[in-house]
Parts: structure tokens; C-alpha cells; sequence
């Protein structure tokens, strides 16, 4: 090391220094683990088989329209959050964020009881529509949006607050009503905001499990997702479980490497 | 068709309660210092804020009297320039400019080709493109006017609108805002806290405080007879209240002031700060107007050197004076300092209350 002198600011304490390096440590090791534990040689056509290929496209199909039903009911939710006020404000607001607390499995639960072929709504959409969605696709996508949800909302909701409202106010003076104002003045505002949370709630959406498995099952084809497919794999061939594991993690860390590249950084 | 404006709002502790009235053409100044109920009134005209109690209305056309009534801004034909105008960030100038038109269902283009007659005569046609952000503010403040005139509104409201601008670019924007508003056929409420501004662009000015109006009228009128001391400050004149009786005023705070002319009853007495001259030692020839008076602050003006003095038991409780820097040196001036005051009578202008 060179003896150069440096000013303070450019010194950490160990203190802080010891424990940050270990949570590194901590994070990294277990993918590093991962790395090292494939089966490298088997790995090309391990990579290739079906039932890989069959799980990524259900995950990312799902994930994806998870994320576009959360922006659909999420956005107008955190608007309803961060700008109406009507009595209870507070108690939905806490509300919406049980699902980032509630284990998936009892959000699994909860949504059989309610959507489920006996449920409260499950069985008027049966006896009407003859329309099922426990163990269908749309019900791994509903267990998803469910769990994702709220990542959305509160991500929108912060930057609703931190936006300036006198915009809105500066285009109602040019004319504009209020959902006019909304599409081309609020939106465009905060649309790093939307970003940041659609980025969130897909990533949440594509690892999704618990609920998945407790409200769609698991079948092959139609609910089977890449995380149940790692669970299920675990118990009869190790290592393809590692495979789809290494799967996942890349098309995460691309995903979301792109995505905040073109999205996050370049609305700043 | 004229804007009458009758506007009551309570919040709180505050009160607001104003009668404005601006006819086609006129640009009338809201002037005040800061939280006077200036931006209030000019928030109950746009409708961005509903008023308690009164009426907006356009000629017959009302706007707002509670309960019954009230048209959402967006359906006023209004134009507003904020004070750090609120352009949108995410949009170029031009498309700012074209916002309104576009808002009122004008086609794309044709929304875009006026948006770039505005820009162009406001000498911005080469910004067009230029976002918000990359604007100097002089270009920002001329980018919000036109995109509040862009849609031919019946009212302008402007809310401070050379305030948030260096000084060094106040004067030339201030100049064009003046032939732009001369320009315009509507009626445009101007709110400022800068007598400057109003009295240059303003065809006639309504003073507030705690609002409340205290003063209205032409800007040479209220120039030469203020009627409370904060207008008298503004415009820089010594005022007082008094009881007048021959040549004698009876000063409300005490002490008298010999007049030139005679005077009846309850009257103003204003006079500039250069009508006074200080001495040392009592001047000879005893002239009428000459009290011992204690320096209390000194403050550096353009050319001049303002002198605040106090405490004179046989003249104003108060008196400002302007003297040459010359004169603050052969006098030696210090705060608290004894003093006597001598003010010429011929340049006292009296007049009822």
C-alpha cells in the first residue's frame, strides 16, 4: 500500500468496516456456493431440456402479467393513498402492506378461501361462469399480483407524496381536467417512481412460492414455476435443481440490470 | 365584460375579505407585503381555491358563490404565470406552450404551429425543443407567459412574476412583460410585493394589508399622497397623521409640523426624506420646522445616504432623511447621535384623511 495521505472522509471505520464486509460476505457466498455446485459438463444439456424451458416461459408469462395487473389496480390505489382523504386513510394504508408481512402460505390460504372452488367468491364464479382459478395458470398469476402488490403501491404512493401538486394545479389553470392532468402531468412525474416499483413487484412476482404452491399447486405445463420447479427437483435430482436455480438467478440479474440501465437511470 | 371579484376567505386566524374590479385592457397590481392575502385572492380568482363567502364572476358569467356555484379552474377561461412558474419538466417549451390548447381539444399540429407563433414572439422560436431545466430563468418566466396567453384567456393572473429572476435580468424582462400586457385585451391581475413592478406595469394599484384594502388608485396618485405608513414606505415618503388648524398640525403620535398653506381638520402630511436636513448645532434663523432629533440607523441608498432618526418631543416620532454621502461626513454620524432636523415647509404636501 502507498503511504499517500488522505483526508478523514476518505478513511472508514473498522468498526463499520468488519461488519459491512461480512454482510457481503453473507450474501455472496450462498450464489458463489450455488456456482460452484453446478454441473458444469451435464449443464448444456441439462439447460436445454423441456421441462427447463417450460418453467422459465410460465415464470416470466406470470411474473409479467402479475406485474401488469399490479400496475393496473396499484397505481389508482396509491394515488387513492397519497392524495384523497377519507376516514380510515390510515388503516387501509396499513392494510395494503399486510402482504409484505403475511407468509405467502397464508396469503395461499387466505385466497383458497376466497377464490378457492368452496370460496366466498370461488363459488359464485364456479356456479356462473363454470370458471375455476385454483390450480390454473391464472391462478399463479393471481397468487403473484397478490403477494407483489403492495411492493408497487407503496413505491407509487412515495413518489405521489413527493411530487409537487402545484402541477396539477398550474395544468387545471391551462385547461386540463383532472384525468387529463393525471395521464400527461402526474404519470410522466413520477414515472421513475412506477419503474422502481414494477421492477419490484416483478422481481418478487417471479420468485414467488409459497402462495403459489398453497392456491395454483403444482402441475407441470400450468403452474409449475421456476421456483417450484427448484423446490420440486430438489427432492429427485439435485442437480438439475442447481441448473434451474443458475437459470433464475441470470434471467433476474439481466432483467433487472437492463431494466434500471434504460429506465431508472435515464429519467434522472 | 368585467371580472368582479369579491372574495372572502377565512383560514383560521387569517381574514381575508377583497373587492376587485378589472375591466377589459386594465392591469391592475395587487400589492402587499408577504402574507397579505395577496396570492389568496389571486388563488380564489383561478379556482384553486373556493371562496367562504362573495362572488367571481365574469360580467354575468359567475364563477364561484358559494354554496351553489363553483366552475373548476379548468373550465375558467384563465391564464396563470406562477411565481416559479411550474412549467413541466417532462415536456419541451414547445409542448408546455401547446398544453393548454391541447387540453381544449385543438388538433396536434395546429395546437404545435401556435404554440411556435407564441415562442417566436417572444424570441424563443429556438427553443422550442429545449426542455424546462436548460431554460435561464428569464427564458422560463417568457416560456410561462406565453404558455398562459397561449390560450387567449379572459383573465391573467400573475403571481409574482419577476420575483424568482436576478436583477440584472428583472429590468429587461420586466420592460417586455410591460408591452405584452399593454398588448393584451383581457384584464390581468398582477400580484406583487415590489412597488416597482407594479408602478411600472400596473394602470392602477390595490394595496393590501392583513387582508384587507388599504389604498387603491392610479400609481401617481399613490405615489404622492400614501395613506398608510407601510404605502409610505413603499413609495419612500414620511407620513403622518395629524389634526390640522391654520398653518399647525397636531401630530396623532405627538409634536406638531408647521405647514406652508393652511389646513383644516384630520389630515395626512407627507414629505420626502429629502425635504429634511440635519446639523450639528441648532441652525440660525430659527426656520418653523426644527427639532432636535437622535440618529438611529444609517443606510447606504444609490447616491444618497438614508438617515433614520427618532425621539424629536416637539416634531415626528419618526423622520427619515436623505443626505449626501458628503454631508455624513462633515456631520461625523453614528447611531445615537444628537442631532437637530429642519424640514422646508414649501415641500410638505397635505391632504385629508
Amino acid at each position: 500500500m502507498s503511504r499517500r495521505r488522505r483526508g478523514t472522509s476518505g478513511r472508514l471505520p473498522l468498526v463499520l468496516l468488519l461488519p459491512a464486509l461480512l454482510g457481503l460476505a453473507f450474501l455472496l457466498v450462498p450464489l458463489i456456493g450455488l456456482l460452484a455446485k453446478a454441473p458444469w459438463s451435464t449443464l448444456p444439456s441439462r439447460l436445454f431440456s423441456e421441462d427447463v424451458w417450460q418453467a422459465l416461459r410460465l415464470s416470466l408469462l406470470c411474473a409479467t402479467l402479475a406485474t401488469l395487473i399490479c400496475l393496473v389496480l396499484g397505481i389508482p390505489l396509491a394515488w387513492l393513498l397519497a392524495r384523497a382523504s377519507f376516514p380510515g386513510r390510515v388503516l387501509v394504508r396499513a392494510l395494503v402492506t399486510v402482504p409484505l408481512v403475511l407468509p405467502p402460505v397464508v396469503g395461499g390460504v387466505a385466497l383458497l378461501l376466497v377464490l378457492g372452488r368452496r370460496g366466498l367468491i370461488g363459488e359464485r364464479l364456479d356456479l356462473w361462469f363454470g370458471f375455476s382459478l385454483p390450480f390454473t395458470t391464472a391462478g399463479v398469476v393471481v397468487a403473484e399480483a397478490f403477494v407483489a402488490m403492495p411492493f408497487l403501491v407503496i413505491s407509487v404512493e412515495g413518489a405521489l407524496r413527493a411530487a409537487d401538486p402545484r402541477y396539477e394545479e398550474a395544468a387545471a389553470t391551462l385547461g386540463a381536467g383532472r384525468w387529463l392532468t393525471f395521464r400527461r402531468v402526474t404519470l410522466p412525474s413520477i414515472a421513475p417512481g412506477v419503474v422502481a416499483g414494477a421492477v419490484l413487484c416483478w422481481a418478487r412476482a417471479l420468485g414467488e412460492f409459497g402462495a403459489t404452491i398453497t392456491f395454483a399447486g403444482n402441475l407441470p405445463g400450468t403452474t409449475t414455476t421456476m421456483p417450484l420447479a427448484v423446490y420440486l427437483a430438489l427432492e429427485t435430482d439435485p442437480d438439475v435443481a442447481v441448473v434451474l436455480s443458475i437459470v433464475l438467478l441470470l434471467v433476474s440479474v439481466v432483467v433487472l440490470a437492463s431494466l434500471r440501465e434504460r429506465w431508472i437511470s435515464g429519467l434522472r | 365584460m368585467t371580472l368582479y371579484a369579491d372574495v372572502r376567505v377565512s383560514r383560521g386566524a387569517f381574514d381575508l375579505a377583497l373587492d376587485l374590479k378589472i375591466e377589459p385592457g386594465e392591469v391592475v397590481a395587487l400589492l402587499g407585503p408577504n402574507g397579505a392575502g395577496k396570492t389568496t385572492a389571486l388563488r380564489a380568482i383561478a379556482g384553486l381555491l373556493p371562496v367562504d363567502e362573495g362572488r367571481v364572476a365574469l360580467d354575468g358569467e359567475v364563477w364561484d358563490e358559494p354554496p351553489r356555484v363553483f366552475r373548476a379552474p379548468d373550465r375558467r377561461p384563465i391564464g396563470v404565470v406562477f411565481q416559479d412558474y411550474l412549467l413541466f419538466n417532462h415536456l419541451s417549451a414547445l409542448e408546455n406552450v401547446a398544453f393548454g390548447l391541447r387540453a381544449r381539444g385543438v388538433d396536434k399540429q395546429v395546437a404545435r404551429g401556435e404554440a411556435m407563433r407564441w415562442l417566436e414572439a417572444v424570441g424563443l422560436a429556438s427553443f422550442a425543443r429545449a426542455r424546462p431545466r436548460s431554460l435561464s430563468g428569464g427564458q422560463a418566466q417568457r416560456v410561462a407567459l406565453v404558455r398562459a396567453l397561449a390560450t387567449s384567456p379572459e383573465v391573467l393572473l400573475l403571481d409574482e412574476p419577476l420575483a424568482a429572476l436576478d436583477a440584472s435580468t428583472t429590468l429587461h424582462v420586466r420592460a417586455e412583460l410591460g408591452q405584452h400586457l399593454g398588448r393584451f385585451e383581457g384584464r390581468t391581475l398582477l400580484v406583487t410585493h415590489d412597488p416597482l413592478d407594479a408602478m411600472v406595469l400596473a394602470d392602477r394599484l390595490v394595496i393590501v394589508e392583513n387582508g384587507r384594502v388599504v389604498q387603491e388608485g392610479r400609481p401617481t396618485e399613490i405615489a404622492r399622497r400614501p395613506r398608510t405608513d407601510y404605502v409610505a414606505q413603499l413609495v419612500g415618503l414620511n407620513l403622518y397623521r395629524g389634526n390640522a388648524s391654520g398653518t399647525t398640525v397636531a401630530l396623532a403620535d405627538g409634536g406638531t409640523i408647521t405647514l406652508a398653506e393652511p389646513a383644516s381638520g384630520p389630515v395626512h402630511v407627507a414629505f420626502p426624506p429629502t425635504a429634511v436636513s440635519l446639523y450639528v448645532d441648532p441652525p440660525s434663523g430659527s426656520p418653523r420646522n426644527t427639532w432636535p432629533a437622535v440618529v438611529t440607523g444609517i443606510e447606504q441608498h444609490a447616491h444618497t445616504v438614508r438617515v433614520r432618526l427618532s425621539a424629536t418631543p416637539t416634531g415626528p416620532e419618526t423622520l427619515l432623511a436623505d443626505i449626501t454621502p458628503a454631508a455624513v461626513a462633515d456631520l461625523h454620524l453614528s447611531p445615537g447621535q444628537p442631532l437637530h432636523a429642519t424640514l422646508k415647509a414649501t415641500e410638505i404636501h397635505t391632504y385629508p384623511s
